[in-house]
């Protein structure tokens, strides 16, 4: 047990310290959406030239081109959340890493330095009224004519679509093959004609997902990542990079701390909150969970740091993690009481309604990206070794 | 950076474990629990002799000198098979209060029999944490008067370190009190009920006008205690899966039916992250001691919260075989049991945390 990091990783600690706190106000606000501001895109430009974004995208696609180090991937992750100040990308973290590993050289210059720099913008076309936890059985198709794949169907909840220059989509080109070694992984602009775009608003009040149709959408052929068939393949090769991702313990962390603060600065009959025996305990039962998962994320980080597997650690991230997340938003919401249902613009409102946003995004997290109860099959089946239910037989 | 145990630390709990699975079996425990023998004398000699009881006890006094992490893993073990033996109490409750308050001298006359594994010592702390069915204790010229409840290891114990009303601390020997078993619903470990009248004491210096002794002590223990029913905890998930890979209902494996996955599958997603936290408390007992007491007390509390669930939800894995005596997975059960109540339950243990934080 070495919880201490060496020279080389407390100066770069250090560095990153000074840099947020000369230019951390220069940073974009937390929860802007749509394309990227002229703010966005200069404050993600000059963390690429500092090496605090697309640290280890090489340069000749526009990257800082460090070698990968997941400790310094982490130190960078901390302070960003320690500073409330929004972090930078590398892309899409799905999409970039993909074609980086998997794409010809034509599409990574053509599609990585647009990306990370925040000039192209991505979304994922996965999802399907029919196809949602069980992905494999999409059937929006494409067909080969000539030189150019012809695609009909459509997708849905398709996060950022209506303000997406591209999409990367799943689709099924060899419709007599086994359903998983039938689709295909294609990357189209969002301008193609035929592709109607139909925003779908959420509890929030906002459109954040989409439906996304397509009518002899018309994508040349080479516009495939990896081989025919194989899409199902180069999609689920993108999960193996997602390691911070959904449920990520740092900003469990920072949030706790807010709450506290909430606690410490509300007050109920002119009692603190943080003096009231009830929410207290609630607090700090919630603080309990936080910390195990933050030393489990500190374990899981050390396996990689060694090139380990670490199995059942980090198989458990997202459906902790993304459950942790919304109990810390309910007690915040709770904690606030009927301040922590006004809405919109209205008087008395706090944090600009940021803990009733997330009361309810967190909620879809919990659904996206793999529900909680897909996650616990996954847990159940590859982690503990519990056998699959047996098929369902349709009954004549 | 390196979160993870080094190849000593695992090689150490392997040894122990090892040792342990080859003779802590089922029919010990039953035997333990039938006697109302809760220290095994076979046991807590072969455990000697691995170490065991020498864990925290420096060199210079015939131990082997090494840290609240390697003791925790070893808590872990002894949770795993309900090991009948005293440990929290003797081979670090006791050496941790002689160490921060003990005289040379008693550090002479104590540390070295502890390391031998030649007695058992017993901790009398409780009406410190919270008073119940008690006064406490006190103490004046040498004497100590009143009655200590749910003293660790009370019955077996050779010696008592008892804590007095202001928090200092007392060696006492065990066959000059009165000493009534408290039966508890788990029989692994023994807890007392003890009486003090003009007993013979010797007061610990380093805790006479000081309760850090007191409270490292009570931060020691409660890292233990985690430990143990992290050990607990993962012996019955681990049941739970091999029963439901085996069991079968309605012509299939009941792990096979979602419900029953979804149970192992929480009881996991709970409990794996309650291992880097005992890992980490437990450092910080030996590191970082700003932080020791507050991870000392989310440990203890978030272990007893997931301890509870997991022993519930593992029975019920086991369908009505879980509620049997044949089966045995009740003294797991109980084991989870009495560690959440002992040296403070959840809800009293998370208001030290806040304490601890400056909150209160
Ligand atoms: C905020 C948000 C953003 C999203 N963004 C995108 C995006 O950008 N691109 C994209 O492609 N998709 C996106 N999605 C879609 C997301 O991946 C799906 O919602 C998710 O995979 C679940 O699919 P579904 O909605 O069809 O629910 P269903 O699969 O119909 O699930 C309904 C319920 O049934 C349960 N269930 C289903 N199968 C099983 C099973 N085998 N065992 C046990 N329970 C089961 C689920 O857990 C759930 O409770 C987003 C979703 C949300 C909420």
């Amino acid at each position: 047990m070495d919880l201490a990091y060496n020279q080389q990783y407390t100066e770069f600690r250090d560095e990153l310290r000074s840099f947020l706190e000369t230019h951390g106000s220069e940073s974009p606000p937390a929860h802007e959406r749509g394309k990227p501001s002229s703010q966005a895109v200069a404050w993600q430009q000059k963390l690429i030239e500092h090496g605090y974004a697309a640290r280890t995208i090489p340069k000749e696609y526009g990257g800082y081109g460090a070698e990968p180090d997941i400790l310094e991937a982490h130190i960078i992750a901390e302070e960003f959340a320690r500073a409330g100040v929004r972090m930078g990308h590398n892309g899409d973290n799905r999409l970039v890493p993909t074609v980086l590993e998997l794409g010809t050289e034509e599409q990574k210059q053509w599609l990585i330095p647009p990306s990370i720099r925040g000039e192209m913008n991505w979304c994922q076309g996965y999802s399907e009224p029919g196809s949602g936890s069980d992905l494999a059985s999409l059937t929006t198709k494409a067909e080969l004519d000539g030189d150019e794949w012809v695609i009909n169907g459509q997708k849905i909840w398709t996060s950022g679509a209506q303000h997406a220059d591209m999409i990367f989509c799943l689709v099924r080109t060899e419709p007599d093959a086994p359903k998983h070694n039938g689709i295909s992984y294609l990357i189209f602009t969002m301008d193609t004609p035929g592709i109607d775009v139909r925003p779908l608003v959420t509890m929030t009040g906002e459109a954040i997902f989409n439906e996304v149709f397509f009518t002899d959408v018309r994508v040349p052929k080479d516009q495939i990542v990896g081989q025919r068939g194989e899409g199902w393949f180069v999609a689920n090769n993108t999960l193996k990079h997602e390691r911070g991702g959904l449920g990520d313990p740092n900003q469990a962390e920072s949030r706790f701390h807010d709450i506290v603060e909430i606690m410490k600065r509300e007050t109920i009959d002119g009692q603190r909150l943080i003096d009231n025996p009830v929410y207290r305990d609630r607090l700090l039962k919630l603080q309990g969970k936080m910390l195990a998962m933050k030393f489990n994320g500190m374990r899981v980080l050390s396996h990689f740091a060694k090139d380990e597997e670490p199995g059942l650690p980090r198989w458990i991230v997202k459906l902790n993690g993304c459950e942790l997340n919304h109990q810390m938003a309910n007690m915040a919401i709770d904690a606030l009481g009927e301040l922590g249902v006004l809405y919109d613009d209205s008087a008395h409102l706090r944090d600009g309604g940021m803990w009733q946003q997330r009361y309810m995004l967190d909620l879809g997290l919990i659904i996206g990206g793999g529900t909680a109860q897909i996650q616990k099959n996954m847990i159940g089946e590859r982690a503990l070794g519990l056998p699959k239910e047996p098929k369902y037989e349709q009954q004549a | 950076m390196d979160f993870a145990l080094t190849e000593e630390q695992r090689m150490l709990q392997d040894s122990v474990s090892g040792y342990l699975t080859n003779t802590c079996s089922i029919e010990i425990i039953r035997e333990a629990a039938a006697a109302g023998q809760a220290h095994n004398t076979m046991l807590a000699q072969g455990l000697a002799g691995l170490g065991v009881t020498s864990i925290l006890v420096p060199e210079d006094f015939g131990g082997v000198g090494l840290g609240f992490l390697e003791a925790a893993l070893i808590s872990e073990s002894l949770g795993a098979v309900a090991a009948p033996v005293s440990f929290t109490s003797t081979a670090v409750m006791a050496p941790v209060a002689l160490l921060n308050a003990g005289s040379e001298e008693q550090q002479e006359a104590h540390l070295p029999r502890i390391a031998a594994g030649a007695a058992v010592y017993g901790v009398a702390v409780t009406e410190q944490i919270g008073r119940r069915d008690s006064d406490g204790i006190q103490a004046a010229d040498g004497k100590l008067q009143g009655q200590a409840m749910f003293v660790l290891e009370g019955m077996d114990a050779d010696q008592i370190i008892v804590a007095d009303s202001i928090g200092a601390l007392y060696l006492v020997d065990a066959t000059e009190v009165k000493k009534t078993a408290l039966k508890t619903i788990d029989r692994t470990r023994s807890v007392a009920k003890i009486e003090f009248s003009n007993t013979p004491a010797e007061l610990l210096p380093g805790s006479a006008s000081s309760r850090e002794p007191l409270l490292a002590m009570i931060d020691a223990g409660r890292v233990m205690l985690a430990a143990d029913t992290l050990g607990a905890g993962q012996k019955m998930v681990k049941d739970s899966i091999a029963y439901a890979k085996e069991r079968r209902q309605f012509n299939r494996v009941i792990g096979s039916f979602q419900a029953v996955k979804h149970m192992c599958a929480e009881m996991a997603a709970e409990l794996e992250p309650c291992r880097a936290m005992v890992w980490y408390a437990a450092h910080a007992l030996d590191a970082m001691p700003d932080e020791a007491r507050l991870m000392a007390c989310h440990a203890k509390a978030h272990l007893s919260e997931v301890g509870q669930f997991v022993a519930r939800t593992a029975t019920e894995v086991h369908g009505g075989m879980g509620m049997t005596d044949l089966l045995g997975l009740h003294y797991w059960f109980k084991r989870i049991g009495l560690d959440r109540q002992l040296l403070g339950a959840p809800e009293l243990v998370r208001e030290e945390a806040a304490l601890a934080q400056g909150w209160l």
